[in-house]
């Protein structure tokens, strides 16, 4: 196997300044990408953006220049940019990095964001998990206000900003959108009906546009070097770089930078080490709970939105949990369904019920009382799930089950053999 | 005010089901597809008030997209498709997940054959239990007019919206989340101990039988049995205008006399008529309207008639409680006289009578057990049931309900006006208030007895009535929780000028009570039920000669042999009460 | 007591302008400063009358959210991950590891009310896994040992209050 490096683009100023000093920020060349903004105007960086093919990092993959675009045109007398750092996905803590290593460049991205876009207000929503990092954050924001990088007239450009920290209290679910607003506004994280859509009447109703910590930091770093830097990297569907968290039975878990194309075999076996103490692989789950199963017969897919897409799943968060082959298939997918099952919203049909009832058979599956009737069962449910649910988070669920399911069959034969033995 | 808005209606071209539909823009597809004769199955959904497309039953295909068709607008050029094999294939299913999480036990339901789950699975051809059922088993019994049980819940979320949007009272509530989400009343204590007002404004809506009155004809059946007891019966204007509805009567038959003959082949000993009381709460009432405006007292006057009204005032708006008419609602006022007038007139022992009021509300039931409401420990009525109560009472004696003779009530306390027996729609209080205040306040008979601007179904109705160069009576009248919320607030903060105020707790006054008939949603949306309702009161009130309250003979005669005058030391002894500050 | 929660209710709630808008930011506070880390029946009534809500919402909101409590906890929330990456590393030694220190099992909080044991949901600290979270703050590769110590560092700290 060839030998494998992260790269430094997004992540470019990880360790080049301590992240808590404004001063050594901008001593490492932070601010230069809004400086550039408020010279040379606006329709240069979404052209720079949209050239750039960046897409959202929070797993929708949406392209971040048509959302910009979009949101432009949203009038409307307050308008907020709110950076998504709910990050609840498991196996993903790659915003907790750029939160701690590089908070400016987020607030810079969020500045610029708010420029482009025509926005007064902003909001860092970060979960609630990471309160041990909420004063680091507090602090970044408070610099930026001491020095007018936030707040009236940021450096005379006539243009004003104000953001502030919102602490999540602790819901998977309110990493959708509409969800997001609603505990924004102090209600339970129960997603709306669209449409309207988010940017159009997000928080208090007003033109809202939610973007991934991932996806701010990187267009700070676009700006800084240029689209065609950004485009070195990757393949033609999958521009540029991604923040990967790779964890579970590897030697180095961790945040890497990775250009979109590596295989999940250079990951692994490269990036991260290899497998923990030799063990042979078994799987990975790619993108956090409501990604899918990738057995490791299959570990030379690339790392793309393309290659994912054909394989049945998605980039998603971008996380990588590893498990060896001491890891039982459907022990894993019983704690993905319990997580999903403490964290579904309750609000529609077939997520709440589904659920119910995935629960109900992964606990027979457990106990050693399945029989294939609950197989027929389970397709349904993840059949209505799938198709049916209210939200993002309900119709992604299915993922890893179905996944699962396509590439280990053998595996739910358990199920046909729980019913012979049920007729013995 | 209201502002006409002159704009032009876009409208939008869809094709349902093959056929081209145009409907003016930010039409649902649900709504669209009614236009074309199709009905879309709907379970959380209620026009007007909860559209959150959760529990996904309205799926259709749109442009080859699954979507939920209650909250999808309409576009131009759309191709819905709502009746392919993969739509009815996921609606079943859908439809199996709820049941998985419901208590199935149909015929011992109390919504068994007016059960909007019951009717899709059977309309749908649900034939098996796909899935294994796990529901929960609490039942909450302890409030003496609403029973929740939660093995028959299936998360709709209609009682919320209507308790909390509607109503604006806010006990109940979603919890939790997952397959632990729940309806709850705050912090899972039971309604009994919160500030529910008792309206049942939650039961009417609920699409199965998680919601229900507590049940009393076990205490009717066995007081008519008892041969001790002087069992009598009254009857609420608004239960006549809906009880036919039981029996498939269309909504907004009339059925007095129906009605009547059906209580006396039930055995009670006197059947009356509450329209009696409520001449004399007209007397009362409008005696001390006048005299409050006359001497300087507390205004506006608020009516107190309706008992969920009474407890949300008592909850929500204690400093207005001075404001509140001193009168018993005409139920109480009709059990006290009975106790006393005509058990003193038949030689009657007080306690040998029992009162039994047919009403078309919940609340009523909390009503009869306030402790003030009762003279020298004596209760003013003994138990109350609602329209639907009786109507099961008539289906278990066996009663054939349409083939009854028209009967009439019995004398003296069945004696009623046409101010009356509208007391039972939004409006009718203030009506037959002013038909009488006006023939006071000017010496003559006022031969127009229409008041039409306080009728109707707009939230908060005002007006001023000149009644003469002097005299110029400031009125508003306000029904439902929301509605009662944003006036009473104003009021509260002194920026209102009204002498007198009518409110209902229910959206329409009494005959959209919360112990009326039970309506599915699906003929809700082609029926305003409230309504219909109303206008079998409005018929019966232009069907009689006297339509004024203080022209009621009996009434006349009551206050002559008995009570002396209007708000008299002994009418205040047996037709006033007084409330308490709950906050 | 409530005099006292009507005081801190109000204060907190003043704090954010009596905007119900700030329900959570107000519940999270108020629950960190009340005994048993929770908001009681009687801190949501009031809290509903002073941000002029309703009582279900506020309870809707107290029950949906994983961070806070409608029922007494310990001053120290014991956390420890039970998603997929701690649960492939084998969170379970964990777990009986601050079983036995604290005496109780997953669930239930100690007798003396200082700590509560239970599951979470990922904390983003997988890198680290198995992991655990203690209040506020994270940690990982944890030892028997270090267990020990970590209980009795916040045993002593719980004492000093």
């Amino acid at each position: 196997m060839k030998q494998v490096h992260e790269v430094h683009f997004i992540t470019e100023l990880f360790g080049k300044y301590d992240g808590s000093s404004l001063q050594s920020y901008l001593e490492a060349g932070g601010f230069k990408p809004l400086q550039q903004l408020l010279a040379g105007g606006s329709e240069k960086i979404l052209k720079e953006i949209d050239e750039s093919g960046l897409q959202g990092r929070g797993g929708a993959a949406y392209p971040t220049g048509r959302k910009l675009r979009q949101f432009l045109s949203e009038k409307a007398p307050r308008k907020f940019v709110v950076c998504n750092a709910d990050e609840g996905e498991p196996g993903t803590f790659k915003d907790r990095e750029l939160l701690r290593r590089n908070i400016y460049q987020v607030i810079e991205g969020m500045i610029i964001t708010a420029v482009c876009t025509q926005a007064g207000e902003g909001i860092i929503y970060v979960r609630e998990e990471y309160t041990n990092i909420h004063d680091h954050i507090e602090q970044a924001i408070e610099s930026c206000y001491q020095h007018n990088y936030l707040g009236k007239n940021i450096l005379g450009s006539g243009f004003s900003f104000e953001l502030r920290l919102f602490s999540g209290a602790g819901s998977y679910v309110c990493g959708e959108g509409f969800a997001m607003c609603e505990s924004m506004e102090g209600k339970s994280g129960r997603p709306r009906t669209k449409p309207p859509y988010v940017k159009q009447a997000g928080f208090l109703n007003l033109p809202t546009l939610v973007i991934n910590t991932e996806t701010l930091s990187a267009i700070v770093s676009i700006i800084r070097h240029g689209a065609h830097e950004f485009r070195k990297y990757g393949t033609a569907e999958s521009p540029g770089t991604k923040l990967i968290s790779v964890s579970g039975k590897v030697e180095r878990p961790g945040v890497y930078e990775i250009p979109f194309g590596l295989t999940i075999n250079e990951i692994v076996n490269g990036l991260a080490g290899g497998m923990k103490n030799g063990k042979k692989g078994n799987f990975v789950q790619i993108g956090g709970a409501s990604g899918g199963i990738l057995p490791a017969r299959l570990w030379d897919t690339k790392y793309t939105y393309e290659d994912f897409s054909r394989a049945g799943m998605s980039v998603g968060s971008g996380a990588i949990v590893v498990a060896d082959t001491e890891t039982k298939l459907l022990d894993y997918l019983k704690v993905v369904q319990d997580f999903f099952n403490h964290e579904s919203c309750g609000k529609c049909t077939p997520c709440r019920e589904g659920n119910r009832q995935l629960r109900i058979i992964f606990d027979k599956i457990a106990a050693g009382t399945a029989t294939a009737e609950d197989f027929y069962r389970m397709e349904i449910v993840l059949d209505v799930m799938g198709s049916t649910s209210l939200c993002g988070s309900g119709k992604t669920e299915v993922v890893p089950f179905n996944t699962a399911i396509k590439y280990f069959p053998e595996e739910f034969a358990v199920f046909a053999e729980f019913e012979k033995r049920a007729v013995i | 005010m209201k502002t006409v808005m002159l704009t032009i209606e876009k409208k939008v071209t869809l094709t349902i089901d093959g056929k081209k539909v145009t409907v003016p823009e930010g039409t649902t597809v649900l709504e669209a597809a009614k236009t074309a004769g199709i009905h879309i199955p709907t379970l959380c959904y209620l026009e007007d008030i909860n559209k959150v497309g959760a529990c996904r039953i309205c799926t259709v295909e749109v442009n080859n997209r699954l979507q939920a068709a209650c909250i999808l607008p309409a576009e131009e050029g759309m191709v819905v498709k709502t009746n392919t094999s993969r739509v009815r294939q996921l609606r079943k299913h859908i439809l199996a997940l709820i049941l998985a999480n419901h208590d199935s036990n149909c015929p011992t339901c109390i919504r068994n054959n007016n059960c909007e789950l019951q009717t899709l699975a059977n309309e749908l051809n649900l034939r098996e239990e796909i899935f294994e059922r796990e529901y929960a088993r609490h039942v909450d019994d302890m409030s003496p007019s609403v029973v929740r049980d939660d093995s028959k819940c299936i998360n709709c979320g209609r009682c919320v919206s209507i308790c909390n949007e509607v109503q604006t009272v806010g006990v109940l509530g979603f919890v939790h989340r997952s397959d632990r989400t729940k309806v709850a009343p705050v912090y899972d204590k039971s309604l009994a101990e919160l500030s529910c007002i008792n309206c049942g404004q939650c039961i009417v809506n609920c699409p199965v039988g998680a919601l229900r009155e507590k049940d009393n004809t076990d205490l009717v059946w066995e007081a008519l049995a008892d041969k001790s007891k002087y069992v009598i019966v009254q009857t609420a204007p608004a239960v006549r205008a809906a009880l036919g509805e039981e029996f498939g009567l269309p909504i907004g038959t009339g059925v007095t006399g129906k009605m009547v003959a059906a209580l006396r082949r039930l055995g009670f000993d006197k059947v009356f008529d509450t329209n009696f009381a409520a001449d004399v709460t007209i007397m009362e009432e409008g005696t001390e309207l006048l005299g409050r405006i006359q001497s300087g007292g507390v205004l506006p006057l608020i009516t107190s008639c309706s008992p969920g009204w009474i407890k949300f005032c008592e909850h929500k708006y204690p400093e207005l409680i001075p404001n509140l008419s001193s009168c018993k609602s005409p139920q109480n006022m009709m059990g006290a006289l009975l106790k006393s007038h005509y058990a003193k007139m038949n030689g009657l022992d007080p306690k040998d009578i029992f009162v039994v009021s047919v009403m078309p509300c919940t609340a009523k039931k909390f009503e009869v057990q306030r402790e003030e409401l009762e003279v020298d420990g004596i209760r003013d009525v003994d138990v109350s049931i609602t329209t639907r109560e009786l109507a099961q009472m008539i289906k278990e004696a066996r009663i054939d309900f349409l083939r009854l003779e028209d009967e009439h009530f019995d004398e003296y306390y069945g004696e009623s006006t046409g101010a009356a027996v509208i007391f039972g729609a939004t409006g009718g209080v203030m009506e037959a208030a002013i038909r009488t205040v006006a023939d006071i306040l000017t010496g003559q008979e006022i031969e127009e007895v229409n008041y039409e601007f306080v009728r109707g179904m707009e939230g908060v109705k005002e007006a001023r009535i000149k009644i003469n160069e002097d005299i110029t009576l400031n009125v508003a009248v306000v029904h439902g929780g929301a509605n009662i919320t944003a006036l009473l607030d104003k009021v509260k903060n002194g920026e209102t000028d009204y002498h007198f105020i009518e409110v209902m707790a229910c959206p329409g006054g009494c005959v959209n009570g919360g112990g009326q008939p039970i309506v599915p949603d699906k003929i809700k949306m082609e029926i305003n039920v409230p309504v219909e309702r109303a206008k079998a009161l409005y018929r019966a009130d232009s069907a009689v000669k006297r339509r004024k309250s203080h022209q009621n003979p009996m009434v006349k005669k009551l206050y002559e042999d008995f009570l002396g005058e209007p708000n008299s030391e002994l009418a205040h002894k047996l037709l006033h009460t007084t409330y308490v500050n709950r906050q | 007591m409530s005099k006292e929660l009507e005081l801190l209710t109000d204060q907190v709630c003043a704090g954010y302008g009596y905007d119900p808008v700030n329900l959570l930011p107000i519940l999270q506070e108020i629950q960190q400063r009340s005994e048993g880390n929770y908001i009681s029946e009687e801190a949501a009534r009031i809290i509903a009358r002073k941000l002029n809500i309703t009582e279900s919402r506020v309870y809707d909101v107290v029950t949906y959210f994983s961070a806070l409590s409608a029922v007494p906890r310990g001053d120290v929330i014991v956390q420890i991950c039970n998603s997929t990456t701690c649960s492939i590393c084998d969170n379970r030694e964990l777990v009986t590891w601050f079983e036995d220190e604290l005496g109780v099992k997953v669930g239930e909080t100690t007798p003396d009310n200082k700590f509560t044991l239970i599951y979470t949901h990922c904390i983003g600290a997988c890198d680290i896994a198995p992991a655990v979270r203690i209040n506020h703050d994270v940690y990982g590769g944890l030892t028997r040992e270090k267990v020990r110590e970590l209980v009795a560092s916040y045993r002593a700290k719980e004492a000093v209050k």
